[in-house]
């Protein structure tokens, strides 16, 4: 159970914020590093609870598969979706280069 | 404490109920509803901060089209000429919307929320975008990119959040009406420190197409208002289902009305109803905080309802579990924010850099931390110990719940822990600041409909909401509770003022 792992470490803290596409600073992995380990260390309260065969919920509703006719309708205007790109190009959304100087 | 804004702050306005009233009889023009609502908002909002936007121009044309369909003879609707405001998080076709983040600083979205829509249908006047803690993380509006919100009862206190904008403006007397969100008890929280009214409908009761996500499974659009009368009749007109949201319940929205068969909140012979033992003597509740929770039971008591304690043991443990699921949740809604479709893009000379430059400079403190948190509890390794845990106590939650409303109709508890506190109070004690919800997030985890009520006051003057709960899809029976209580705890403060 959670109560029984090493605590989070800052080599976690890196690992997670690169996972998450999230620069940090040094002093963010420090202060996020102890912040992470409090909220986690409340967590563990649960570690403590019976949970033996009780099912997990993801959802507050039964979810059901909702289907629409299968007509053509209009989508969101082109143009229009582009206008708010930070940079698009013939029709695109363009990015920096994704491949490495090297490929 | 410092004093009020503006000559209506604090004592109540003019309902949203009798504004659509005029105006659907033609005795008052929209317009001039809107013009004295701007006024009111460019004389005390520069103190207060509830709104990041005022739509004054978009708000004169469509009261003017208010007006001009009653000279037609054309219907407005049943918020004819009523100036709403609503949460920067709900998306408003061509008008900027930021969640007061700087990832969406500028950014107009392509298209409307479903709320919004209906809102423009029903005859109701936008003014103006609310602010809010950054994407709804948080409880005090403090977490805004943009500034704070501050309580208009007392300037030096948060509002509550993270709808803290919606419920300033409301309390203010700004607006009659206003929309906000309620992850955790966003909307709740903020009402019961601003001292208005604020409903978190079942899951799935109001669409959430158009609610920048947050935490999927939790995320609920909701009303704020001064009266509860007036906050049904938003959600009337606001709720049902919408083919936009699959997660939107099909059945179609009930009646509210309190003079429906077995509705009224004056004869509640026959009701049973519970007290929350876990939520209301729960540690750090305050006394005067407790005492209204006790008030507002009394009150039900005299109109007939019979009243016990209830048990829902595994409440406590929804803060704990909420902390894991809702990080979750959002550290995988908020992927999206890569700098590539809409939104800031940091300057980087490669796509990887690109992102995480953009999250590192777009985010502030608060969002990081969550999505960390949310992608370690999701991480290999960690899954099951952290968010598997925190779904199988969910589980419990919607149980206890369940086992409770086989004795009682509905329940009571405490809506915030506390008054509001004063701001920068809470901003370095994380688990201080997040122990806010404790009472609200219960609901939020088992897709229950949940209403805040003013129910007098506590420390320092300052007002006080109680939470009348109610199982899903009972929307009905918790607004007759809720009139009730707000009825019972007026009368009892009229007779203390003649009582010498």
């Amino acid at each position: 159970m959670a109560a029984d792992r090493e605590p989070l470490s800052r080599a976690d803290v890196r690992h997670v914020a690169h996972l998450a596409r999230l620069e940090l600073t040094d002093g963010e992995v420090e202060l996020f590093t102890e912040q992470l380990r409090t909220v986690l260390g409340h967590a563990d309260d649960l570690s403590g609870v019976d949970l033996t065969g009780v099912p997990p919920t993801a959802h507050p509703l039964p979810l059901r598969n909702v289907l629409r006719a299968d007509v053509p309708r209009p989508g969101l205007d082109r143009d229009e979706v582009l206008a708010e790109a930070p940079d698009a190009v013939d029709g695109r959304f363009r990015v920096p280069r994704i491949l490495g100087e090297e490929g | 404490m410092s004093a009020p804004v503006g000559p209506t702050a604090g004592t109540p306005g003019e309902t949203a109920r009798a504004i659509a009233a005029a105006v659907r009889r033609g005795d008052r023009r929209a317009r001039d509803v809107v013009e004295e609502a701007l006024a009111r908002i460019a004389e005390g909002d520069p103190e207060v901060h509830a709104f990041l936007l005022v739509t004054a121009d978009a708000a004169r044309t469509a009261a003017d089209a208010v007006d001009a369909a009653v000279r037609d003879g054309r219907d407005p609707g049943p918020l004819a000429g009523v100036p709403i405001a609503v949460k920067d998080n709900l998306c408003t076709r061509g008008v900027p919307t930021t969640c007061a983040s700087r990832i969406l600083d500028g950014w107009r979205p392509p298209y409307s929320a479903t709320v919004i829509e209906r809102v423009h249908a029903a005859g109701g006047v936008v003014v103006g975008k609310t602010n809010l803690d950054e994407f709804a993380m948080g409880s005090s509006t403090e977490n805004s990119a943009f500034g704070p919100t501050r309580n208009p009862l007392d300037r030096s206190r948060v509002p509550g959040g993270s709808s803290g904008g919606s419920a300033a403006a409301v309390a203010a007397g700004f607006v009659p009406l206003a929309l906000g969100s309620d992850t955790g008890g966003s909307i709740r929280q903020p009402a019961s420190l601003c001292g208005v009214v604020g409903v978190k409908p079942t899951y799935g009761r109001v669409s959430r197409y158009g609610l920048v996500a947050f935490a999927s499974s939790l995320d609920q659009v909701g009303p704020l208002a001064a009266t509860v009368d007036d906050a049904a009749l938003l959600l009337e007109a606001v709720g049902g289902p919408d083919p936009a949201d699959s997660t939107s319940i099909p059945e179609p929205f009930p009646s509210l009305d309190p003079d429906d068969p077995g509705s009224s909140p004056e004869d509640l012979s026959g009701l049973r109803v519970g007290i929350v033992t876990e939520l209301t003597h729960a540690p750090g509740v305050q006394p005067e905080v407790v005492a209204a929770v006790l008030r507002a039971a009394e009150v039900l008591e005299e109109r007939g309802a019979s009243v016990r304690e209830a048990s829902v043991p595994s409440a406590g443990l929804g803060l704990s579990a909420y902390y894991l699921i809702a990080p979750a949740e959002a550290s995988s809604n908020l992927a999206r924010y890569d700098g590539v479709r809409y939104g800031h893009r940091a300057a980087a000379g490669e796509i990887t850099e690109m992102y995480g430059r953009t999250r590192a400079e777009g985010f502030g403190a608060e969002v990081k931390r969550r999505i960390m948190l949310g992608t370690y509890a999701l991480s290999a390794g960690y899954y099951d110990a952290y968010y598997g845990t925190a779904q199988k106590v969910r589980t419990l939650v919607g149980r206890d719940f369940a086992a409770a409303y086989g004795e009682v109709d509905a329940l009571l508890a405490p809506t915030s822990p506390t008054v509001a506190f004063a701001l920068g109070e809470r901003t370095e004690d994380l688990l201080a600041m997040y122990l806010s919800d404790v009472c609200t997030i219960p609901s939020n985890l088992a897709g229950h409909p949940a209403i805040s009520v003013p129910a007098g006051t506590g420390e320092g003057g300052l007002p006080v909401g109680v939470q009348v709960l109610a199982p899903a899809m009972g929307e009905p029976v918790m607004f007759r509770v809720a009139r009730a209580v707000e009825a019972g705890i007026a009368a009892a403060a009229a007779a203390e003022v003649v009582t010498p």
